[in-house]
């Protein structure tokens, strides 16, 4: 009984902010005569979204394949080249500051790039969201790695263990609560990266994917189209998040005080 | 079962760690074949390094550790077939008490069946068998070292290294362990070393006590109650005691009486 009434209050305190805000919006535009132009009502943007609701879904379909394929590169890659660098103390020394200044080339500087070496179409969104989500998972698996508890590495070692077996066994287990965290922190940036990439890669057709959608409605003064595709572009990141979290939760609640849910943390 | 078990020779051992420190300095003395001899000595004194090396994780600057076979030759048996447990259990937190007692086998490539079976008989033999589902947070400390030295059984050990296995553990817990390290020594049969900082715990397990003060070998006293007559609260018990005590007092320079 207890459970369930913190489970509602957990869920009903965010939706009442969420409420509130809206409620404070919608009010605010219409005391104040702003124009719709440049700040639709929320209300408004809702009317919008069931009139667009075939252009926006297909959008974020689209935007979910390039950033969950983007994201997914940047895990697989993330994963086997942070194990290989936190393995190999000269690629330590040698590779992890390269990637770490390669992280602060913006995104949306070396997006042309990516249109250039891979033309138009999804492709280049998917390239540009693993780009932006590699380095977080590429970081916690280094410091995941390198931070496991020697006396383990110790015992390993007395038993003849290879590097191989090690790494299958002991390294990667358990360094698998930080790789989480860099996965999470990468789940939100495929989305944005995913967005930037079409910015760039604009292909278009029936089924736009959100970025386009986002940079055609601009075009085109529909401040109120903008906003719902910026709404469902966090719906799809929120959505990639949750999904990752929970996996994460799966993987590591039974031994780790790290698998706790979101809704765990915020109580 | 008779088995070949071969005895422990750390002769003339010296360690220098980088910077100059002399943790260890012509350490000489042996473990006879099956026998449990305790290192005891203040904080700092070199046991574990002495430990470590005997393990093959580090190694001596000088001087050599020795596994010795019956024939008297050097054999390379006993560090093939070593178990160490260490002060902190050194459990994996994401495997259960089967899982983590099976890894030694795991890692040999003994087959699922055989280390399972291996595991959950060392595991009922130790009376963790209701634990065995339980993961090492799920586990006092003191059912984490009995874990950690069911798992030293696994391999059936020529020689067990014990690292101060109850440093970490209340006054009562430590006699309840320390029972269970008596088990383990006599289950494996195994030359056991035990590292340890209390002169009872060594009394009432070993029948070799070496007394250490910074990096030396200050005495090597024979116990010399039989194993069966140990009773901690005996007058032979608490000479014994107290003649380990005074040597230790008189290796630090502490003043007792």
């Amino acid at each position: 009984m207890m459970g369930a009434i913190k489970s509602i209050r957990v869920v009903v305190a965010p939706l009442l902010a969420v409420a509130f805000m809206l409620i404070a919006w919608q009010v605010a535009v219409m005391m104040s005569g702003v124009s719709a132009y440049l700040l639709p009502t929320p209300w408004a943007i809702g009317q919008t979204m069931w009139a667009n609701s075939d252009r926006l879904i297909g959008g974020a379909i689209q935007t979910a394949m390039a950033a969950t394929l983007g994201f997914a590169v940047a895990a697989v890659m993330g994963i086997l080249v942070g194990s290989m660098i936190a393995a190999v103390p000269f690629l330590r020394r040698s590779l992890y500051p390269l990637a770490t200044i390669l992280q602060m080339v913006p995104l949306i500087a070396v997006a042309p790039l990516l249109v250039i070496w891979l033309g138009f179409g999804l492709q280049t969104a998917i390239a540009a969201a693993a780009v932006v989500a590699l380095f977080p998972v590429l970081a916690a698996t280094i410091d995941g790695q390198v931070s496991v508890d020697p006396g383990l590495r110790e015992f390993f070692m007395l038993h003849g263990a290879s590097g191989w077996t090690r790494w299958r066994k002991l390294d990667l287990p358990a360094s698998i609560p930080i790789i989480v965290t860099g996965l999470r922190i990468a789940a939100g940036l495929a989305v944005i990266g995913a967005i930037v990439g079409e910015f760039v890669s604009g292909y278009g057709g029936p089924n736009a994917p959100l970025g386009i959608v986002i940079m055609t409605a601009m075009r085109e003064a529909r401040t109120d189209l903008v906003f719902a595709a910026v709404a469902l572009s966090a719906a799809v990141g929120f959505a990639l998040f949750g999904a990752v979290s929970c996996i994460g939760w799966f993987l590591v609640h039974r031994w780790h005080a790290s698998g706790v849910t979101f809704m765990e943390q915020i109580k | 079962m008779i088995r070949d078990l071969p005895s422990l020779a750390f002769q003339g051992v010296s360690r220098i760690f980088p910077g100059g420190v002399h943790a260890l300095k012509d350490v000489s003395f042996s473990i006879p074949a099956g026998g449990l001899t305790a290192v005891i000595g203040p904080s700092g004194c070199g046991k574990t390094t002495l430990l470590r090396i005997a393990a093959g994780l580090d190694r001596a600057t000088s001087g050599s550790v020795n596994f010795i076979g019956p024939d008297g030759k050097t054999s390379a048996r006993g560090r093939e077939n070593l178990s160490v447990c260490f002060q902190d259990a050194r459990l994996l937190p994401w495997r259960n008490v089967v899982a983590n007692v099976a890894l030694p086998l795991e890692l040999s490539g003994v087959s699922r069946v055989e280390r399972l079976a291996r595991a959950n008989q060392v595991i009922t033999a130790a009376g963790l068998a209701p634990a065995q589902t339980r993961l090492p947070s799920q586990l006092s400390g003191g059912m984490r070292m009995r874990v950690a030295l069911a798992r030293t059984l696994v391999t059936s050990p020529d020689v067990l290294l014990l690292d101060e296995p109850c440093s970490a553990v209340d006054e009562f817990t430590r006699m309840q362990l320390d029972e269970e390290i008596r088990r383990v020594w006599q289950v494996s049969g195994a030359t056991t070393m035990l590292i340890t900082h209390s002169v009872s715990e060594a009394v009432w397990l070993a029948d070799q006590i070496i007394v250490m003060n910074v990096g030396s070998v200050h005495e090597i006293h024979r116990v010399a109650l039989p194993q069966q007559a140990r009773d901690r609260t005996s007058t032979a018990f608490l000479l014994e005691v107290e003649t380990v005590m005074r040597s230790l007092a008189r290796a630090a320079g502490v003043v007792i009486a």
